[in-house]
């Protein structure tokens, strides 16, 4: 008996057996996590091959592949699927893995609230494609969602459905997050010792918190306003399409913040690493993103700037806007000044962190461009917004999202992965996705319009070089796929619970792979442990 | 090399063109603001990126673990910090200096001497003709839509090659209409614009600006062409499945020229007469030219 009982208590530290047990009813944090890496890995599939179609359409002018209303159903959902199913489902993955491990928490606050918010999402996706095979197609009015445009859509309940339970799906990611961080932390590990990787996330969760229900309700309106007879868009009772875009965009400038906080984070974590070397400015670093946050939410009409604004807003919209280049320029500085001095190494994930500084820079450059309100009138809803927001969410989210896959693999599976083949995916990555959008900026400056399936021929070069780039991009992911399943299932090479020489952190005192509970006993925090625990600056 | 070549006869081409680099200068009174300030701001980007850039790489060479660097242990330098958050604030207020100067500009849409406007459709624009010189126009307005060689030709496996579309000796697949938009050279035009389904957006590169086409709202802006010309360009709010394929074209002419057009325009939409006045309603249009062309004068 004693045996057995002690047997039953040995079980309760490994996984449950059953496959459904483990994955479907899964409470644990590094399952769901891992849950989650696996879902946004699959929508950066599916959304990749909504771009490919868009690319290869694009690919020189007149019409060869599809009709303008699908070109349009493809623009939409990449965008739906790629905001909605990749990039923040992939921080909510790293989150749960990482947020526990990094604070000494046992698991998530609310467990079976994780389980719930995660298994929500393969249903609302389920939604939200299924429309793509239902007679009138999928939307195809733009992820904005514009009315009067979106409600000449027949999915239009489809997709409101769809966002309203990605919507709760984000909160109860939110809540649980913002609860583990404020209650669970190990005793010592104070709120400026954390990684800034935790304090991207409590920051990015009340962000979530604070803005998904205001999309909910614009988007609850526009189905009222479809089916329900409610003018709240409709000018012909009374109602203001442009409300609808100042709602959206309160809802969608704070949106482009969450997807990229944790990124800062993710890099805050790498470049001290393998730079050898504490971060530059800790509390900088955590003041900068607050303080970006906090800007998210002045600087909504920045994306309406062409929908005849009065002078005055035009002004305070702008100055805002311009503002956010502040903090993000001491961001980008103190990335610098962290690799200035250090002893640097360049394994994949600082390949990829490299990158990101650089390109997601780019990014804000463009940003900043669009802020001034005269050029945006030219670079309005142009090809130039569309290399911008690329830059920042694909070389800035993105490549921040497969640094981190790097930079935790060993942690998650236990083995090392191919660092060959992860530098040739970076450098195939890095190479081509310049090809990819950098040209697109020239297209926009030149006035090619975005969201157009067809296009006259002073616009064919860049497009073509755009798409040439796009196919390379989207066929170098496949190396990275290749990377993954390898490191988990066939990798030899075993990981030290150390992965990295300088790592420091609470989630590399334990064993890799990690246990599948850890810090059942909260850990002793040693501040010399922690990678900013002596922080006074 | 190609993009060399084609820098350099920038000017000479009608744009868009092939291998364009920038954005246009513009050809109204108004259209070298974004210009200016694309460029300023371009110029400062490059600046800041030449040293961030060069800072960090020369990080990256000269702190590397196989060169024996050893890492230092500061994390911390409060006058580094305080001077790289002051500079960026000092360029972004000259920035917005620049930005806010040509906003108010933009924003005085006073003192025009002719109104225009501009409705969009689910997919074309219609043009009225409201005033010109203090006078009202009456009748005089049309739908402006994709002309018929570049709608055949986009048709999904039409067969037919989008370089065969020209006009003269531009290429004008997806940028030509049927009938032009017309409008007289340094004169102040005023745009009132709305639609009437849904959200479009009226872009002319020359001009500089756009601005949405928003039914419920009529939005304003103005522009004063330098250069008589043909200038092209697109709806730039996605508005269904045509969105790509409702182009704009301004024919920009002389003011003389302008006040001919508008009196045929005029001649063409007035009532039908009966059998006499005929002769009375040939009378009355030049008249109306004279009177036209003796306010310009």
């Amino acid at each position: 008996m004693a045996h057995e009982a002690t047997h039953d208590h040995h079980d309760h530290h490994h996984a449950p057996q059953g496959f459904f047990q483990r994955w479907v009813m899964s409470t644990n944090h590094k399952d769901i996590g891992t849950l989650y890496l696996i879902f946004s890995l699959t929508m950066f599939f599916v959304g990749g091959s909504f771009a490919m179609v868009i690319r290869a359409e694009l690919f020189k002018p007149g019409l060869q592949l599809v009709q303008p209303a699908f070109f349009n159903e493809m623009t939409t959902m990449h965008a739906l699927v790629m905001i909605f199913g990749a990039i923040m489902p992939a921080f909510v993955g790293l989150g749960n893995w990482m947020i526990p491990l990094m604070i000494g928490a046992p698991d998530m606050a609310l467990p079976r609230m994780n389980n719930l918010s995660f298994w929500i999402l393969p249903f609302a996706f389920t939604l939200l494609l299924s429309t793509l095979f239902l007679p009138g197609g999928g939307p195809a009015g733009g992820w904005t969602m514009y009315p009067p445009l979106s409600l000449q859509s027949d999915s239009l309940a489809y997709v409101v459905f769809a966002i309203h339970l990605m919507g709760i799906s984000s909160i109860m990611g939110a809540i649980n997050i913002i609860a583990t961080i404020l209650n669970m932390r190990a005793p010592g590990m104070d709120l400026l010792k954390m990684p800034v990787f935790v304090w991207s996330w409590l920051i990015t969760a009340f962000l979530l918190i604070a803005v998904m229900p205001v999309l909910a309700g614009a988007v609850t309106m526009l189905l009222t306003d479809k089916y329900f007879g409610t003018s709240f868009f409709n000018p012909h009772g009374g109602g203001d399409p442009v409300l609808y875009q100042h709602v959206f965009w309160f809802f969608g400038h704070p949106e482009v913040y969450i997807m990229i906080l944790p990124a800062f984070g993710i890099i805050s974590e790498i470049v001290p690493t393998f730079a050898r070397k504490p971060i530059f400015g800790y509390k900088a670093m955590v003041y900068a993103i607050a303080s970006i946050a906090f800007l998210s939410f002045i600087v909504w009409a920045h994306h309406m700037f062409a929908v005849g604004l009065p002078l005055g807003a035009d002004i305070f919209f702008m100055y805002a806007t311009m503002l956010i280049a502040v903090p993000t320029g001491v961001k980008v500085f103190n990335w610098v000044a962290t690799m200035w001095g250090g002893s640097m190494t360049f394994e994949t994930p600082m390949l990829f962190a490299i990158a990101f500084i650089i390109l997601f820079t780019i990014g804000g450059f463009s940003g900043l461009m669009l802020a001034l309100v005269p050029a945006d009138f030219q670079y309005h809803d142009t090809y130039f917004v569309v290399a911008h927001f690329h830059y920042v969410l694909v070389t800035g989210a993105a490549f921040a999202i497969m640094a981190a896959t790097y930079y935790w693999l060993p942690k998650w599976t236990g083995h090392m992965y191919s660092e060959f083949w992860g530098k040739v995916h970076f450098w195939c990555s890095v190479v081509f996705v310049n090809v990819l959008f950098f040209p697109q900026h020239f297209l926009g400056l030149a006035g090619m319009p975005r969201r157009i399936p067809d296009y006259n021929v002073a616009f064919a070069n860049f497009n073509m070089i755009s798409s040439i780039g796009g196919f390379l991009f989207g066929a170098s992911q496949l190396i990275f796929l290749g990377v993954i399943v390898h490191c988990v299932f066939f990798s030899k090479k075993k990981a030290a619970d150390r992965v990295w020489e300088s790592a420091k952190g609470l989630e590399w005192t334990v064993p890799s792979p990690a246990p599948h509970h850890t810090f059942e006993v909260p850990p002793v925090v040693h501040d010399e442990e922690l990678a900013h625990g002596h922080v006074n600056d | 090399m190609a993009i060399v070549l084609a820098l350099g006869a920038g000017i000479a081409q009608a744009d868009p063109h092939p291998w364009q680099l920038n954005l246009t200068r513009g050809v109204t009174t108004w259209s070298g603001e974004p210009y200016f300030l694309n460029n300023v701001a371009f110029g400062v980007c490059v600046v800041i990126g030449v040293l961030v850039f060069g800072a960090m790489f020369i990080a990256m060479f000269r702190f590397r673990k196989s060169r024996g660097a050893v890492p230092e242990k500061w994390s911390h330098n409060t006058t580094v910090e305080i001077v790289w958050t002051t500079i960026p604030v000092i360029i972004l207020m000259v920035l917005a200096y620049l930005a806010t100067r040509g906003l108010v500009s933009f924003a005085n849409t006073t003192g025009a001497q002719m109104t225009v406007k501009v409705t969009g459709y689910q997919w074309k624009w219609r043009y009225d003709y409201v005033d010109y010189q203090g006078k009202p126009i009456s009748k005089v307005g049309f739908m402006s839509k994709l002309d018929a060689l570049s709608d055949k030709t986009r048709q999904l496996g039409s067969g037919l090659d989008p370089y065969a579309v020209k006009t003269g000796n531009e290429n004008t697949y997806l940028l030509n209409v049927d009938k032009p938009l017309v409008l007289p050279i340094h004169t102040k035009v005023r745009f009132v614009i709305t639609s009437d389904d849904v959200i479009h957006s009226w872009f002319v590169p020359a001009f500089g600006w756009k601005m949405d086409a928003i039914p419920g709202i009529v939005n304003t802006a103005w522009t004063n062409i330098n250069v008589p010309g043909t200038y092209r360009g697109q709806c730039a709010e996605l508005c269904g499945q045509d969105h790509g394929f409702m182009p704009i074209v301004v024919k920009a002419v002389s003011r003389a020229d302008f006040a001919k057009w508008l009196a045929k325009q005029e001649q063409a939409s007035a009532p039908a007469p009966a059998a006499p006045p005929a002769a009375a309603s040939s009378a009355a249009a030049p008249v109306a030219v004279a009177s036209v062309q003796g306010g310009n004068g």
